[in-house]
């Protein structure tokens, strides 16, 4: 009998929670308790926590960089496919409770509604990520090219705050708190790229945290370095 | 047989690892269950789900239980005999942004609003001023029933049976002089009953405006009630304005204040974003809102969106008064 690894409940327990918020929804919707306009509610709450998990998924690396917590770590590729998942539920609600799958409708809502189109291009950044999400296509895609390739994660949210904050008709109050969230996130992510680049190369120098310097070597979820993906041509 | 039960069979007995770690499987369990909930309950918070349903079941039963009932002497030809929007979603869904700015704010907060006594200053350029308490003024006139459509500038509509009467007869009384060419309108400014007039969503305190003949036009009203009952706080208690072919922000809600004018006044949401919000807000299919179609709406209740129509279906009665405008230029 395999010995499970540390913390068995973490995952599990994670993935239940992340799908509490789509089965609210579900639910009231079928009780007749989404509101007035219920639609429009759903389409809120949806948008609302696919921002909030590419959130979550974007403040898994800080955690390991200031609190050396390494299990947070565990959970960045659940959390940034629930990011998807409930991308594409609000993009569906949108084509086809909103719209009823009026294409005509969405193309040109797309076109030309810049709050549309930049919602829009986030969701269509976050297919490939969700796409080459497995080990498996890490190993095809050889892992510099599929780390430059999921720096698109650090767009879709970006995106997806603007979208927000254009959609809101006064008080951005909301949408700019998710934005200060999202620009810590990637501030110490800048902060900590300058500190660990030095005119030399990557080494283990006084100043800067072992953790750092090989960010990827420690604890499971985390893609494999090239070196260690035998298919690897990256 | 032996009533002693044979021994039970290999396959349901414990197997001694697990045996042994049932201290760690129940651990786990209950940090499974805990992870769970803290993660399921903070998604919730942030989501607001529970806070708009309970919301709304406050709004539902303060409203329905309190309001007084009014007496509507006539009934109008200017209502539609469209299905009327639900009470429950008239009084629970709202923009009144001096109570919040979600639409589920004004029906849990706007209890702070004291409706009653209520003082309204006609002045400005008129021949007989008045500052009257709004029982007075509710006295003058027949209280009519108009169910009208209303639609929302964010692409939602109702169908609403309000209780008033003509804006142009309660002009009328105040006898306009010649230079009276608009009407402007003032909500209450008072923090105290009004508390989100703290933050500074909007120039407080709201403002609205009509051209003086779209004020005289039978269409445009004051309305004190709604479903027959005096208006709920939240729907803008005791005294708002319903100009039915215009977007539901021009009908300016808790009116303290009627000023005639010779230039055309302020708007809040026309001060707050120019190139949104006009002066005129016309309801229009053809001239979008800058970030979203007008083409069509949602009629609260139902599942497919409708096409809006020019002037909310009320082109036949009022489109005369916009003759010879540009209006993508006066939207």
């Amino acid at each position: 009998m395999r010995r499970p690894g540390p913390l068995p409940w973490l995952k599990p327990g994670v993935f239940v929670g992340a799908l509490v918020p789509v089965g609210a929804i579900v639910w009231h919707a079928w009780r007749g308790e989404l509101g007035a306009n219920p639609i429009a509610q759903a389409l809120n709450q949806l948008g609302l926590m696919a921002l909030v998990f590419l959130l979550a998924a974007l403040a898994c690396t800080p955690l390991k960089t200031f609190f050396g917590w390494t299990w947070p770590i565990r959970l960045r590729r659940m959390l940034g496919l629930f990011g998807f998942f409930y991308a594409l539920l609000h993009v569906s609600t949108y084509a086809g409770l909103d719209q009823l799958f009026d294409w005509q409708a969405i193309r040109d809502d797309v076109a030309k509604r810049k709050f549309i189109f930049v919602g829009f291009s986030a969701f269509v950044l976050l297919v490939p990520l969700a796409a080459t999400s497995t080990s498996g296509a890490l190993k095809r895609l050889g892992y510099a090219r599929w780390k430059r390739l999921h720096r698109l994660a650090y767009v879709a949210p970006a995106l997806g705050v603007i979208h927000f904050v254009w959609r809101v008709k006064k008080d951005v109050s909301e949408p700019v708190a998710y934005g200060i969230v999202l620009g810590a996130l990637l501030l110490v992510r800048v902060g900590v790229h300058l500190r660990s680049r030095p005119p030399g190369r990557l080494q283990a120098r006084g100043n800067v945290p072992a953790d750092l310097v090989q960010p990827e070597r420690r604890e499971t979820d985390r893609p494999i370095p090239a070196a260690r993906c035998p298919g690897s041509r990256g | 047989m032996s009533k002693i039960g044979k021994s039970p069979p290999a396959s349901e007995i414990t197997p001694e690892v697990l045996y042994m770690r049932r201290r760690e499987f129940i651990r786990n369990a209950v940090l499974f269950t805990a992870t769970s909930a803290g993660v399921g309950g903070s998604l919730l918070w942030l989501m607001k789900g529970a806070r708009a349903e309970r919301k709304r079941s406050v709004g539902t039963d303060r409203t329905d239980a309190g309001e007084r009932e009014l007496t509507i002497a006539r009934h109008s030809n200017y209502s539609t005999d469209e299905l009327l929007t639900p009470y429950r979603d008239v009084t629970s869904y709202n923009n009144f942004y001096e109570f919040g700015t979600d639409k589920g704010d004004p029906s849990e907060n706007a209890r702070t609003l004291r409706p009653r006594p209520w003082t309204v200053t006609i002045e400005g350029e008129a021949h007989k001023p008045q500052v009257m308490d709004v029982e007075q003024l509710l006295g003058w006139f027949p209280l009519e029933e108009r169910v009208y459509r209303m639609r929302c500038v964010e692409a939602w509509s109702m169908v609403i049976p309000w209780v008033g009467f003509p804006l142009g007869d309660l002009l009328k009384r105040v006898e306009p002089t010649s230079r009276a060419k608009y009407v402007a309108f003032t909500t209450l400014l008072d923090p105290e009953q009004m508390p989100e007039q703290r933050r500074h969503v909007l120039d407080w305190p709201y403002v609205e405006g009509l051209r003086i003949d779209e004020a005289m036009h039978p269409l445009a009203i004051l309305a004190v009630g709604l479903y027959g009952k005096a208006l709920p706080n939240q729907n803008g208690a005791p005294l708002r304005l319903v100009v039915p072919w215009k977007y539901g922000f021009k009908g300016i809600k808790s009116i303290v204040k009627i000023r005639l004018t010779e230039e055309e006044p302020p708007t809040t949401w026309n001060l707050a974003a120019p190139h949104e919000y006009g002066f005129y807000a016309n309801v229009n299919p053809t001239v979008d809102h800058p970030r979203w179609s007008q083409a069509t709406e949602r009629r609260i209740g139902e599942f497919r969106r409708r096409p809006t129509l020019p002037f909310s279906g009320y082109a036949e009665q009022v489109a005369d008064l916009y003759a010879g405008m540009d209006l993508r230029r006066f939207f």
